[in-house]
């Protein structure tokens, strides 16, 4: 099968507009949670879109937009796409798609009827807006799609699009995740399930964690032929040397409490990659800070890695900016590939009372040279669990 | 509804939606035409529900194929009202 490479990155997070700002902010210890909640409150839509092209667009599909085009910008795709157009595809994630327009128009129904709600309703609620928008804006012809696992979204996104240019299905593929559900439905229904943290702190793997916090944003991936990407003299960040995807097959939002499902999916992810446990430098963990998924995905990680386990540091992103449910396995993909690249692993933030039996190496505190031995690549492992039990494991390699 | 239409107010109302709908508003004029204006069915169909609530007027999608400029649009309103 063809190597895949990623030659370009962008997000749109609660720590600002930017992929790099995401993990130097990170890495310096910044938190973007404030009331209980991560909103980007750094984007604008008006600095990226016209009048109409804002209003065509739900919010969690500016995100994207707007994480794509700094993605294509690095990629060296701003004048378009270096291959034929119906060779490139573009694969998005979301948990949940545009509530925010569907909630809008919920109200209208409600308080004037049925023959007001709005013409664009269903062009921007569906949850393959994102996807579109990207083609239509970049004019992307080949396979372009959704994909839908709650809070896996972005990394089965990005494990669909490897596997379509590994097979020959497409040259490039633009991929990532997108959420906006800040709304008022999303934010009671989380609170309903009692999955979000009353404390509103993000402090996984700590003994007095209590749920997760709500964030928004996107991430979005260029990954193309490595082939063809070296031919044209592009700049290659990393590669995605293995996809691992799972089912728990086990409860409608609980993990299977001996994490075996999220294991399968990492030991997948390696065997796909050719690699073995002993090769992991980093893992970017789910991490969520609600108590089943902290103790479910560390069992785990020492099922998967087995004696590295104990030794390979871990750190979660969600610390730092909540969790970005259908984005998060993207942009936490792209901190991944930022933390093996330039070498400093960001901290699980909000950590300092260890909870009992979770006793990895989760980098509390401030960040950490990731040390690698001389000519060799950082390897790494980005986690990513859903509620209706998916596992989708990315394997990433700095290049 | 309101019955009580005069062109001004017609037009009044098209314009504002066409600016909402994201026109640049120094293009529209009744001789614009809506493909220069970059305003496509879904902007015709939300004109139509806004042209219903505003002066009772239905449009229907048979009408919209006939409509190439904002005055046809002002004008068909007009005729209904």
């Amino acid at each position: 099968m063809r190597e895949v490479a990623v030659t370009g990155i962008g997000a749109v997070t609660p720590l600002g507009v930017g992929a790099r700002t995401l993990h130097a902010r990170w890495a310096a210890g910044e938190v973007a949670i404030a009331g209980g909640e991560a909103p980007c409150t750094a984007f604008d839509p008006l600095e990226f879109f016209s009048r109409k092209e804002a209003r065509r667009a739900d919010r969690f599909t500016q995100l994207a937009l707007a994480s794509a085009r700094e993605a294509l910008d690095e990629a060296g795709w701003a004048d378009g796409a270096p291959y034929e157009a119906d060779r490139v595809g573009c694969i998005l994630g979301t948990g949940i798609g545009g509530i925010g327009t569907l909630e809008d128009n919920f109200g209208v129904l409600r308080d004037q009827g049925p023959e007001r709600v709005a013409p664009l309703a269903v062009p921007l609620m569906m949850s393959n807006a994102g996807s579109a928008a990207i083609a239509m804006r970049h004019d992307l012809r080949g396979p372009v799609f959704g994909v839908v696992s709650a809070c896996a979204a972005g990394a089965n996104a990005i494990a669909a699009a490897t596997r379509a240019i590994q097979c020959g299905d497409a040259d490039a593929i633009v991929t990532g995740g997108s959420e906006a559900a800040l709304t008022p439905l999303a934010r009671a229904a989380f609170a309903a399930l009692d999955a979000v943290s009353t404390a509103g702190v993000s402090r996984p793997f700590d003994a007095r964690r209590d749920g997760f916090i709500m964030g928004e944003g996107a991430g979005v991936l260029v990954l193309e032929d490595a082939a063809q990407a070296r031919a044209r003299g592009a700049t290659i960040l990393a590669l995605v040397r293995g996809i691992g995807a799972t089912c728990d097959a086990h409860h409608l939002t609980a993990p299977r409490p001996d994490g075996a499902g999220a294991a399968a999916a990492m030991t997948a992810a390696l065997r796909d990659a050719g690699l073995e446990a002993a090769d992991v430098d980093y893992v970017n963990a789910h991490g969520t800070s609600t108590p089943l998924n902290d103790r479910a995905e560390t069992m785990a990680i020492k099922t998967a890695l087995g004696d590295r386990a104990a030794g390979v540091p871990i750190s979660s992103t969600k610390s730092a900016i909540g969790h970005l449910l259908g984005a998060a396995g993207a942009v936490e993909a792209i901190a991944t590939i930022l933390t093996l690249r330039e070498r400093v692993i960001a901290p699980t933030l909000g950590l300092e009372e260890p909870d009992e039996g979770l006793d990895l190496d989760y980098v509390p505190g401030s960040s950490r040279a990731l040390d690698i031995s001389a000519g060799r690549s950082a390897v790494g492992i980005s986690n990513s669990l859903g509620f209706g039990g998916h596992n989708a494991v990315l394997v990433l390699e700095a290049a | 509804m309101s019955t009580t239409t005069d062109t001004d107010r017609i037009e009044q109302v098209v314009f504002e939606s066409l600016e909402t709908f994201g026109a640049e508003k120094a293009d529209i004029t009744r001789d614009a035409t809506f493909e220069t204006l970059d305003v496509d069915s879904l902007d015709l169909a939300e004109l139509a529900q806004i042209a219903e609530d505003e002066f009772g007027v239905k449009i229907k999608s048979s009408d919209v194929e006939q409509l190439k400029t904002v005055g046809d649009v002002c004008d068909l309103i007009a005729a209904r009202a």
